[in-house]
């Protein structure tokens, strides 16, 4: 089946299954790999995208359903060689070790400051509690959080 | 003594937190994994299991699956180019399921096919006719004479059988406690799941991108199954999301090159996650019976314990895990008088093998909870009867090993007993109490308890084998002027040893610009990235390899000292050097492991607060605090990520990871019910770093990566017996545990320290 | 033909390869099924997420526990009302609460609408009166005031599905009391005889008035809550506990709201 996706503020089109999910389409047709692959049930949130600004997994949404909508990932984040805030804090705070879910984590925090632009602690761990990192024990990732926070998200 | 001109600092040196080079294309997501690689027209693998845990095969009909649409390949073990079977100690495991099935889950055909969706659909449309064998799927009943025999009916099931005799074996005490301890299965759960590109060759050969710990030994083992020799197969690591010792065996490497060079196109595998509980070995479940006696004013005078681990069907690293629970059984505590006994047995359970920590996280949860059984029956505080008897340089674990180098056990108790403890709960938000978002209490039936636990273990590879690792350092001019290039075989699983290389390389050579580049077969092996081992073995070769360079290019200065030269004019032509480390030789083992087996040791505390809602018996980890020996820290940040991140697994052994089975099939293999912490389950850690720096090691960095594992679980598990006064004997502790009080027993009756092939059942 | 709403049940289904629909049509930008309607009576459209249960006056602060207490934020975002409805897994954690509210279930189809209280709803894991042609189109209660919560147990403090849930309301204007128990059972379950226990003391005591319950009343009221339980051994716990903890949920909601006017 032929889809029509709006991605990252592009229009683009892609040939797809008709069982496929977003996640799939975005990685295997659209060659987006930064969303990831991990659980394919919504338990881990590797695969965090934003669809009309809601965050969402990517994996359980039906990629023929997305049609219409505004996708973003995580690939929209940076501009070139410029990270975004989100991205320079992980980077700094070193919260990114094997970095599989961190595109997810990435994209969640930026949801996240978006609507909470100072969370505590709290808040965060509420807010980040369907992003699962094995590597880290999120020590530093709460810790990148709150340096974006004191960034100022949008800077 | 640096090279570069003093004026320019550099940035990034050992001892400073620098940011991982790698980080920038992970946080864009640009960084590619295993699961990510693609190339134009590649193929898709899939796999057909076994649902029986253990029959024969009567028959495999591939006729339908292969008449289907786009499909190109379907292997059955007929179809297999050798006989050859793999396995990371013992080959054992043959490549596709050959008239037999062991566990329920075991490779039994492979397809490739145009999409992934045709090629699972293929591998559902073979046919096979299985005859159902009875299957053991408890260790100790396959120890026993009457159990049916899994392989070679001479070993009777045991894979290893180590036994440590220290001291008198049958030494009194004044004071002696007991117990039995189970450690249930745990799951690496690396977020990145199986993947693997294969492409072949021109020359009959193929190549592998692969997210793998040790791309040498994979190659060892893949290239007689495909029938090839070496040269012709070669590795390329991908990006690897997370391994934990999942990684170490080979999972799909075999299956992926056979599909490639039965299609002679490129194909790719990647397990889902249900698959990749099936396809990867898991930590080995332990069954333990301890004895600890003591003197009257709390001087250990003996322990002896049985350990049984489940090996499930195939050996992987099984030996290792038995040698290293047998060795460490007893802790870091001086211990005259020993007799541990350990076996590892085949059952028809998916197999084990490596996970961090592995052999002494078992150990340590037995141990521990006897010293804090001790500590109740002397009238002694267990943090003060642990101090009393831990190991001091000089001092013999019970292998009859002096501990050289730094052993500070006491240090790192009492550290990590002076750290803040956390205020008092002031708050009665559900998030922050046991059952979080359940809004299960509001404060009603909390309590809070303490614990305390210290774990020991080895760095490096032990008993004789030949641990080493090759690196080569480059230094050249290109456009950016000076470069220093770095190549290893040394895989980056996301612990930082790309930085520890890099920071090696900087600091010795005096070169801001670093370049690590990504590891392959092209150059000889590193090792795995296991057993805490890459930044001795690795970040020494790096360090001996730098120590070269900088030899020639001062002789290149003729007589000047480097620092008062432009090195970019010794570098007409590149300086390069190709060195491999090895560490000092450790002994075979013997008899009765009485000899110098281990290369040095790794040492923490942990102390838990946890609050427990005893009503429900659900749990919420309040703050963990941790001293650790790491002799010293290369990069600070990368550590504390270490000891950070691995507590977070010792958590999770703690209170909630447990691979269920019944009749030998995982009842969980999802992220919905296999359950892995979240940000609202992992409290705050405080943490010391001690820094006494090991001789034989790069600036005396010791390996950090398993200790935080180890003493983590028992430390959590002791502040819940705090909290609640129950005996909890099992880890994962359930909430049934806590509210009822169940005790976990075997249904065997095993004296510790006796063989557990004599075992009796209780009735 | 299969519905798609939020997708955090199909998709799984989908992703595993354990189901292949020939028709699916996805029902999660239709606006007719957003509506949110509160003033005495509330009508729920099955199209209202999770995320908006938290963020709206929803007419019943149990459901708004319930809904806290789904998955993450990435699943509030995604998942609906009327997924939790049709889907009818024991385990949902709407459910409870919409039991415990005597709610009503909306059916619709060409031959109109259908109106099936929830009691009636469910026959089963999974399985529900609902028929082919006919599609969730929301739910509907009567706002009973404050008096009500809604609590669970898993072994992980998000993100968990529940070992056990329980919604209590306290109904005064109509001198109720409903209790719904999720994961206790083929179905979701009432608890007619602690909810029969508890209306008599507070009809002994007076509806509108504050009152302390002895703690004889509240273990007799958990005790009752349990009996109702039909629950079985699985992957996420035990019948035992599962009956041990819904006693202790029972007394600490009822501690809870007991008070509330």
């Amino acid at each position: 089946m032929r889809l029509r996706l709006q991605v990252n503020g592009t229009e683009r089109e892609a040939e797809a299954r008709e069982h496929e999910s977003l996640l799939t389409v975005l990685r295997e047709r659209l060659g987006l790999w930064g969303s990831k692959n991990a659980c394919e049930q919504g338990e881990c949130g590797s695969c965090s995208v934003l669809m009309d600004g809601d965050l969402v997994c990517a994996c359980l949404v039906l990629a023929g359903a997305a049609e219409g909508r505004d996708v973003r990932t995580v690939e929209d984040l940076a501009a070139g060689e410029h990270l975004h805030p989100v991205q320079r804090a992980f980077v700094d705070a070193g919260a990114v070790q094997c970095g599989f879910c961190t595109p997810g984590f990435i994209v969640a925090t930026a949801a996240l400051l978006r609507d909470n632009p100072e969370p505590s602690d709290a808040e965060i761990r509420e807010a980040l509690s369907g992003n699962i990192c094995r590597c880290t024990g999120y020590g530093k990732i709460l810790e990148a959080v709150h340096r974006s926070a004191a960034q100022g998200y949008t800077s | 003594m640096t090279i570069a001109p003093p004026k320019t600092r550099l940035r990034g040196v050992v001892g400073e937190s620098a940011p991982r080079a790698d980080a920038p294309p992970k946080v864009k997501g640009e960084f590619l994994y295993g699961s990510d690689l693609s190339r134009e027209g590649m193929l898709h693998g899939a796999t057909l299991r076994s649902p029986h845990a253990h029959a024969r095969i009567a028959r495999i009909d591939v006729a339908a699956a292969r008449a289907m649409p786009g499909v190109r390949a379907v292997l059955t073990s007929d179809d297999l180019p050798t006989r050859e079977k793999f396995g990371l100690m013992r080959a054992d495991q043959p490549v596709l399921a050959t008239r037999v099935v062991r566990y329920v889950g075991e490779p039994v055909a492979i397809v490739a096919a145009d999409d992934p969706e045709q090629a699972r659909l293929a591998a559902r449309a073979i046919k096979v006719e299985y005859e159902a064998l009875s299957a053991v799927t408890d260790a100790v009943a396959a120890l026993q004479a009457d159990a049916p025999k899994l392989h070679d009916p001479k070993d009777g099931n045991v894979i290893e059988d180590v036994r440590v005799v220290h001291g008198d074996p049958d030494a009194r005490a004044d004071v002696v406690v007991e117990g039995e301890y189970e450690v249930a299965m745990q799951d690496q759960a690396a977020l990145g799941p199986e993947a693997g590109l294969a492409i072949p060759g021109q020359d009959g050969g193929v190549t592998l991108h692969i997210a793998t710990q040790w791309l040498h030994e994979d190659l060892r083992q893949i290239a007689p199954c495909l029938g090839l020799p070496e040269e012709k197969v070669r590795l390329v690591l991908a990006g690897v999301g997370g391994a934990f010792g999942a990684r170490e065996d080979v999972t799909l490497q075999i299956h992926v090159c056979l599909l490639a060079l039965a299609t002679k196109r490129a194909v790719r595998m990647t397990y889902g996650r249900e698959e990749s509980f099936y396809g990867h070995v898991h930590r080995h479940p332990a069954r333990m019976w301890y004895r600890h006696g003591a003197t009257r004013d709390g001087r250990l005078v003996f322990v002896r314990a049985t350990i049984v681990l489940d090996g499930g069907a195939y050996a992987s690293s099984t030996f290792a895990v038995v040698a290293n629970a047998a060795c460490f059984g007893a802790g870091p505590y001086r211990v005259p008088n020993a007799l541990i006994h350990a076996v590892g047995a085949y059952t028809n359970n998916p197999p084990t093998g490596a996970m961090r920590g592995f052999g002494a996280v078992q150990s340590c949860f037995g141990y521990e909870a006897q010293m804090d059984k001790l500590a109740a029956a002397l009238g002694i505080d267990p943090v003060e009867l642990r101090a009393r008897n831990a190991l001091e340089n000089g001092d013999r674990i019970i292998t009859d090993q002096p501990i050289e180098g730094s052993a500070p056990v006491a240090e790192v108790i009492r550290r990590c007993a002076a750290l803040p403890l956390p205020p008092r709960r002031s708050s009665n938000d559900p998030l922050e109490l046991p059952g979080g978002a359940g809004n299960l209490t509001h404060g009603e039936g909390v309590k809070r308890g303490v614990g305390f636990a210290v774990g020991l273990k080895n760095v490096c590879y032990s008993h004789a084998f030949d641990d080493f690792s090759t690196a080569r350092v480059r230094v050249e001019r290109d456009q950016g002027g000076v470069v220093a290039r770095v190549h290893t075989a040394a895989s980056e699983v996301g612990q930082g040893i790309v930085l520890v290389c890099e920071q090696i390389a900087r600091t010795e050579l005096g070169v801001q610009r670093v370049i690590v580049e990504t590891p392959d077969t092209t150059i000889g092996s590193a090792g795995s990235s296991s057993a805490s081992r890459q930044t001795w073995m690795t970040g020494g070769a790096v360090l001996a390899a730098c120590r070269e360079v900088k030899a020639e290019l001062a002789k290149r200065a003729r007589g000047r000292r480097l620092e008062d030269v432009d090195v970019a004019e010794l570098l007409g032509t590149p300086v390069e050097r190709v060195v491999t480390h090895r560490h000092r030789p450790t002994e075979k083992r013997n008899d009765t492991t009485q000899n110098d087996g281990h290369v040095a040791f790794l040492f923490a505390a942990h102390r838990a607060v946890v609050d427990v809602d005893v009503d429900t018996g659900l749990v919420k980890v309040v703050q963990i605090a941790t001293a650790q020996d790491v002799g010293k820290a290369i990069n600070p940040l990368a550590v504390i990520g270490q000891l950070e991140g691995g507590i977070a697994q010792g958590l999770g052994l703690a209170v909630m990871e447990e691979v269920q089975l019944k009749d030998g099939a995982v009842r969980n293999a999802s992220f919905t019910d296999y359950l892995l912490p979240t940000m609202l389950d992992m409290p705050p850690v405080v943490c010391d770093l001690i820094e006494f720096p090991h001789p034989d090691a790069p600036y005396g960095a010791k390996g950090v990566g398993e200790p935080p594992t180890i003493s983590s679980t028992p430390a959590i598990v002791a502040a819940i017996r705090a909290a609640t006064g129950r005996a909890l004997e099992r880890v994962p502790v359930r909430p049934d545990d806590i509210v009822f009080g169940t005790s976990s027993r075997s249904g065997w009756r095993v004296v510790a320290g006796d063989d557990p092939r004599g075992a009796e059942r209780v009735r | 033909m299969t519905l798609l709403a939020g997708g955090t049940d199909l998709m799984v289904d989908l992703n595993f390869g354990r189901k292949r629909p020939e028709r699916v049509v996805a029902i999660d930008r239709v606006p007719e099924l957003s509506h949110l309607e509160g003033n005495g009576h509330v009508r729920m459209g099955a199209g209202v997420t999770y995320t908006r249960m938290l963020a709206e006056d929803v007419g019943s602060a149990a459901l708004r526990e319930a809904a806290r207490t789904v998955g993450s934020p990435q699943i509030r975002n995604a998942g609906t009302l009327g997924g939790n409805i049709a889907t009818s897994s024991p385990a949902g954690d709407t459910l409870p609460v919409l039991a415990a509210l005597d709610a009503v279930v909306v059916l619709r189809s060409k031959q109109g609408e259908r109106r099936v209280p929830f009691a009636q709803f469910m026959t089963g894991p999974k399985k529900n009166v609902r028929r082919a042609d006919e599609l969730v189109v929301g739910a509907e209660w009567d706002d009973a005031g404050p008096a009500q919560t809604f609590m669970k147990v898993g072994t992980r403090n998000a993100m968990v599905i529940a070992i056990a849930g329980l919604a209590l309301v306290v109904d005064r204007p109509r001198r109720r009391v409903g209790v719904g128990l999720g994961s206790c059972g083929p179905t979701i379950l009432r608890a007619p005889q602690a909810e029969a226990f508890a209306a008599a003391i507070f009809e002994a005591h007076g509806w509108d008035r504050h009152l302390t319950p002895s703690d004889a009343e509240l273990k007799e009221f958990g005790r009752l809550v349990a009996t109702a339980a039909r629950p079985i051994d699985d992957v996420r716990g035990t019948a035992a506990y599962r009956r041990h903890v819904l006693a202790v949920m029972g007394e600490r909601a009822l501690a809870r709201v007991w008070s509330i006017t």
